[in-house]
């Protein structure tokens, strides 16, 4: 009995050495993650290490009002701003802001060919903000009336509340100037953004389909990001056609697998999900390996843009990591397309197989942020070894981009991590140095 | 010398007559008069011009290559008095074994068809054949009522009847010895031992480059992927089909292996493919036909369910049936053991005139039949030359591997070859596994029948169906299987049940095929 307290002091004691996470999300690939770790899960009121939020929570760590500090040994999954990429309207405008100001200072990267289109920045279809561009919006559509554009609200995700359009009247109650607006100009949430529909989209076996690639974020300045190397492509279970009866069979579409799972053939299986490798064996096989290489490696391209795009206006706090979920559509003329980033890619699993993957994505994801599952410091130097990357490769390190060239050499070999090198020299004739700082 | 010099002329004929009745001769024809025209074409030397000008034209070279085709399947040398039945078969017990079960198969699917009191085939009404036109590139979605059509027969159920194969000549005695055979093959057929496969399969020795082994990230491609990417650019400059097949051995780029295969296996798509394909397409529009449902059923138990194949489920349809109806695929039975299935029209049941076969193309799906097809959609996006690949595929290899034959290649050679390489140079796990009531062959008959389709990851399936275009044998399959069983041993000798082994073989989509099969072949200690 005079033992109990020792034995209590001394669990205490071990446990002051562990790792403490707090989750407002409760998903088991999360939570199997963190107790094979040996951490300990502790509520957000008391001292926590490690706290998987979801993004309305990050809202209130870090507003104004709430003064809340983060201790030197706590970290959390997301930036504070990080909507300046993961909200459609901010996405656009940073990448557009980003283009000019290259443009002003002569880059050329933002050089641009004769109709006036950038030759590498041109990697998200034009889109307009609603209301605030509707006239603007409105002078395009006009020099195009037969095309297709896609309307998202700007806050929301999973496929909801999005529509196309093929004619003006259909978002008449977005025009300013409409006497039947009953917009409110202040609110936020009835925002829209108006993009160009990819209507030529790659088709394989006849059906549309967008990837999902996880970009792992540990430092926005100097900008360090990792890609998962076991990306996906969602397929929708209809048959792609670009006839106009069918525009709004929403399972035709969009490939959410939020949608795709109502629909009658939805199967549970495989999910309508194929991983990048066969994406990358079958175009391959049947375009041609330089074709395929490029396409990769412009994809790659977008992906760290984009991320350069917003890294002057993220708020680079130590404490947060951030892993994204992109979604790219390729269209037939193999020219990768940026639809959109979530700061909160979906932990749920619709397969087995799913399931595996979104394990090993937070597993790999953990090796990497909080080095050897020991409290964390985030005064470190957020630079891991080769070891603990797992399914991740280095996608920039801006660090070690701006170190000797020499190095990239050797780890080009490596696939594809590198990327975009090898298509700017083929394009320019330039040397890669300049093409990446 | 005599002998050799008479087969020879005789061989040369029988492939010049096959080769008469095909689009080549036509062409060469129509070339030959063309080339009249040109200066270079001499009255008095005309025959020898001609024959410069092809040369020169790459002509010759197609000549080549389909001569070469034809003699990769051409049965192998026999006395010249030999009926056709021996082309087939040699051995009457095969060929008697093999009519039976066609015979069960046929009643198998009488029955179901009495049964469901649906006809073998039918006329589509105009309705019916104007939908399927609308619906040819999703039929997918179509979901007709196939809860009542079963397979016609599954691999277990040949391999039941090719356990009970026996020869009647052969009498092994009762006496157990070591050279009793212990697995599930009691046929005395001759098969490779290691030695043997190690001459045959030399170019996978460990000193040759391969693909699947040299081309991996942590190896620098100057030391072998970058020449024998270049060695396979020029093989297709040439348009030599036994050169391809040379090559092919070491393994295919990606990027290159859609053309040699088609150059192995002397596939162009000429004009009158595509409109013999679209003519298919017609009869499948205008009739209906029991093996159809069949098919469908196949196909949404199999590819559809399937991480790499489900994609491509439509092409699946759009190919198999229009496979079913080609007649042109009864040619190949004048070298298969099998025979095609005849049915009779209704009323005139047993009067030849009457009678037709069944399906068209002879040829009855089992379960698992789509998947022949599945893998080969990730190197031809083009539905009719899809057809044209999977279909020599087909007549030269798949054949094989659901008819009972003595054929090296056939599935009871692999079988008996997989069956002795593991009693021979694993005998103890072979001996364990035979104890606990899971004869190895159980479980890697369904791997071989399907040519691992389904069971390997796609890419490394290509890397193997390289090396059976490359060496023009399936006999890899079974050196694979049996190498499966050796690099999974130490797991496998502590199992305890079929049950447990399956299990432990369950998965084989993490396998690299050509470092198993390196290592077994030419780093195990035999």
């Amino acid at each position: 009995m005079w033992a109990l307290p020792v034995v209590l002091r001394q669990c205490l004691w071990i446990m002051a050495g562990k790792v403490k996470w707090v989750t407002d999300i409760e998903k088991s690939v999360l939570i199997n993650n963190f107790e094979k770790r040996g951490w300990v899960q502790v509520t957000e009121n008391e001292d926590w290490n490690f706290y998987w939020m979801s993004v309305q929570t990050i809202r209130n760590v870090f507003s104004v009002e709430t003064g809340y500090r983060l201790s030197d040994d706590q970290i959390v999954n997301h930036f504070p701003n990080h909507y300046e990429l993961t909200r459609k309207d901010l996405m656009v405008k940073n990448i557009k802001r980003y283009r000019k100001e290259l443009e002003k200072e002569g880059s050329p990267l933002a050089e641009k060919d004769e109709n006036g289109k950038y030759l590498y920045l041109d990697f998200v279809p034009v889109t307009y903000m609603l209301p605030a561009d509707y006239n603007l919006f409105v002078e395009e559509f006009r020099k195009s009336p037969s095309s297709t554009w896609i309307m998202k609200p700007c806050g929301k995700a999973q496929g909801k509340g999005i529509f196309l359009i093929n004619k003006l009247s259909q978002i008449k109650k977005w025009s300013r100037d409409s006497k039947t607006s009953s917009f409110v100009s202040q609110s936020n949430k009835e925002a829209y953004v108006i993009s160009l529909y990819i209507n030529n989209p790659l088709l394989i076996g006849g059906r549309k389909f967008d990837l999902r690639l996880y970009v792992l974020v540990s430092t926005y300045r100097p900008l360090r990001c990792y890609m998962y190397k076991l990306g996906f492509c969602r397929f929708c279970t209809v048959k792609y056609t670009p006839s106009t009866s069918e525009l709004d069979n929403m399972f035709v579409h969009l490939t959410n697998v939020a949608i795709q799972k109502h629909g009658d053939d939805y199967n549970h299986i495989h999910g309508g999900k194929w991983m990048v490798s066969n994406l990358r064996l079958y175009l391959e096989s049947t375009r041609g390996k330089e074709v395929t290489s490029k396409l990769f490696d412009e994809i790659h391209w977008i992906i760290v843009q984009s991320l350069k795009a917003v890294a002057p206006v993220m708020n680079n706090d130590k404490h947060c990591f951030e892993c994204y979920g992109y979604d790219i559509i390729i269209d037939d003329k193999l020219k990768p397309w940026l639809i959109e980033v979530n700061a909160s890619p979906s932990l749920t699993s619709s397969t087995a197989n799913d399931r595996i993957l979104k394990y090993n994505l937070i597993n790999d994801t953990l090796n990497i942020v909080v080095p050897n599952g020991e409290i964390p410091d985030c005064k470190w130097n957020k630079s891991p070894p080769k070891e603990v990357l797992g399914n991740y490769e280095i996608l920039y390190d801006e660090e070690l981009a701006q170190g000797d060239g020499a190095d990239r050499e050797l780890r080009s070999r490596q696939g594809q991590s590198q990327g975009p090198r090898a298509g700017r020299s083929r394009d320019s004739g330039r040397t890669v140095l300049t093409t990446w700082k | 010398m005599l002998q050799e010099e008479s087969d020879l002329s005789l061989i040369i004929a029988q492939i010049v007559q096959k080769l008469k009745g095909s689009n080549l001769y036509s062409q060469l024809e129509r070339q030959a008069w063309a080339s009249l025209q040109r200066p270079e074409i001499k009255l008095e030397s005309l025959k020898e011009d001609i024959k410069e000008f092809f040369k020169i034209s790459g002509w010759e070279k197609k000549l080549q290559n389909a001569v070469y085709g034809e003699l990769s399947v051409f049965p192998l040398p026999s006395h010249p008095a030999a009926p056709p039945e021996h082309l087939k078969e040699p051995l009457v017990y095969m060929r008697k074994a093999q009519g039976s079960w066609e015979k069960r198969i046929l009643k198998s699917l009488n029955s179901m068809c009495t049964e469901l009191s649906i006809p073998l085939a039918r006329k589509r009404p105009v309705g019916e054949q104007k939908e399927l036109l609308n619906k040819w590139n999703e039929m997918g979605t179509d979901e007709p009522d196939l809860s009542l059509f079963r397979p016609v027969y599954a691999p277990k159920d040949f391999l039941e009847v090719l356990i009970n194969l026996r020869n009647p000549n052969y009498e092994n005695g009762d006496s157990l010895s070591f050279r009793t055979h212990l697995g599930l093959i009691q046929i005395p057929l001759k098969v490779k031992d290691i030695p043997e496969l190690k001459e045959c399969f030399v170019e996978l020795g460990l000193n040759t480059g391969q693909l699947g082994i040299d081309d991996s990230t942590q190896v620098p491609p100057e030391l072998f992927e970058n020449e024998h990417v270049r060695i396979g650019q020029k093989v297709l400059a040439e348009q030599d089909s036994a050169a391809a097949q040379q090559y092919i051995r070491q393994g295919s780029p990606t990027a290159l292996r859609a053309e040699l295969w088609a150059l192995i296996l002397n596939i162009s798509s000429e004009p009158e493919d595509v409109l013999y394909y679209e003519q298919l397409k017609t009869n499948v529009i205008q009739h209906d036909l029991l093996v159809d449902s069949l098919i469908y059923k196949d196909v949404k138990l199999t590819a559809s369910n399937d991480d790499y194949y489900f994609v491509f489920e439509d092409y699946l349809y759009q190919v198999l049936l229009c496979f079913s109806r080609d007649t042109s695929v009864l040619s190949h039975f004048a070298y298969n053991s099998a025979s095609p299935p005849k049915s009779y029209i209704r009323g005139k049941l047993g009067l030849e005139e009457y009678a037709v076969f069944y399906p068209p193309n002879g040829v009855i799906p089992f379960h698992g039949f789509s998947m022949y097809v599945a893998p080969l959609c990730f190197l031809y996006h083009e539905p009719s030359k899809l057809y044209q690949i999977f279909r020599e595929m087909y007549v030269r290899f798949f054949f094989r591997l659901h008819s009972i034959s003595s054929h090296p290649s056939g599935i009871v050679s692999l079988c008996l070859l997989f069956e002795t390489l593991l009693q021979t140079y694993l005998p103890q796990l072979f001996y364990h596994l035979r104890e606990i009531g899971a004869q190895p062959l159980r479980i890697s008959f369904k791997w071989m029948v399907r040519a691992f389709s389904g069971y390997l990851a796609t890419d490394q399936l290509l890397l193997l169906w390289d090396r059976i275009l490359g060496y023009n044998s399936l006999e890899i399959l079974a050196v694979l299987a049996a190498a499966v069983f050796a690099f999974r041993a130490v797991n496998l000798m502590e199992v305890t049940s079929l049950a447990a082994a399956e299990a432990v073989l369950a998965d084989l989509s993490t396998l690299k095929v050509m470092p198993l099969l390196q290592i077994f072949l030419f780093a195990t200690v035999t």
